[in-house]
């Protein structure tokens, strides 16, 4: 392990600002896009008037 | 035995299809993420010039690839939608539209976030950032476009002009660090130069660079079956889904 201990991982040796402002941005965009994709969803789903969201999975 | 090579080109059955892969897609994004996450922090050593503020690199460059490749591959379909009038092509390129966008913008945050304790700026009018911050640009053209054209078949149309004329800047964004002098450095990995980095950090870009296209591919199917639903909501297969015929 390269890492000596759990704060000296967070600090990335003094550029945790910039590693991890990069990560968490990519985390939000990750979680945002899911959360984009689920609205579409939900509104497709109420527009074509269904009660039984699992109907249209479409698996058989 | 004869094989009908235009089974899924029909957007029912490419709805099935989709459905069933997604799972398989999810799981080797999350395993190639896992592992590739591991490598980035854990097992590639601190880079002698940069320190640790390189590791950005194994966001920075997948979603770069990613933010051009999808690009092409949303042009490709968008055009093959306008030459042969393919409904699913046209779905697929529109599908494709909001996860680029989300890589290009990825690429230009993480970019900035490297830019500032290495280069001292967090942005600079160079040829690369510039010209990535342009496909950026021609990615919300595209979806703007869309969005404000009711009838989907002509959007499709303008959304493909759009496209297929915005291609011209993806080999501007992949040879700006050649043809001009920029603060950018150069490709990191050639197919004919043997690699210049340690082997460690090499293959952490690399299974980072699969988990996103991993991802991608399961962000991308997810939409189109949601496009599929809302623009075939009036045919005969989809009220059969909807009364569970087809279950």
């Amino acid at each position: 392990m390269k890492w000596e201990s759990v704060s000296d991982f967070f600090a990335m040796g003094g550029y945790g600002l910039y590693v991890w402002g990069s990560y968490l941005v990519a985390v939000l965009c990750v979680i945002g896009e899911i959360i984009a994709i689920r609205i579409r969803r939900r509104t497709l789903y109420k527009h074509l008037g269904l009660r039984k969201r699992s109907i249209l999975r479409g698996e058989k | 035995m004869t094989i009908n090579w235009f089974k899924y080109a029909s957007p029912a059955s490419f709805y099935f299809l989709a459905g069933r892969m997604i799972p398989y897609f999810s799981i080797a994004a999350i395993i190639f993420l896992i592992v590739g996450l591991y490598i980035a922090f854990f097992s590639a050593p601190t880079d002698f010039q940069q320190g640790e503020a390189y590791r950005i690199i194994f966001i920075h460059v997948p979603a770069a690839w990613m933010s051009m490749f999808l690009y092409v591959v949303m042009a490709f379909w968008a055009g093959i939608g306008l030459a042969f009038n393919t409904r699913l092509s046209s779905m697929v390129a529109s599908a494709i539209a909001p996860t680029g966008a989300m890589f290009t913008f990825l690429a230009l945050w993480t970019g900035a976030w490297w830019g500032k304790p290495m280069w001292g700026t967090w942005w600079v009018w160079d040829a690369r950032l510039t010209s990535e911050l342009i496909l950026f640009f021609l990615y919300i053209g595209f979806m703007s476009l869309q969005a404000a054209i009711d009838d989907p078949r002509r959007a499709d149309k303008a959304g493909a002009i759009i496209a297929l004329v915005g291609v011209v800047n993806i080999p501007i964004i992949y040879f700006s660090v050649q043809w001009w002098n920029t603060l950018h450095q150069g490709a990191s990995v050639s197919l004919i130069q043997s690699p210049k980095m340690a082997t460690a950090m090499l293959s952490g870009m690399l299974i980072m660079a699969l988990a996103v296209w991993m991802y991608s591919i399961v962000m991308i199917l997810i939409r189109a079956r949601l496009i599929i639903l809302e623009r075939e909501r009036h045919t005969a297969w989809v009220s059969e889904l909807k009364e569970g015929v087809l279950e």
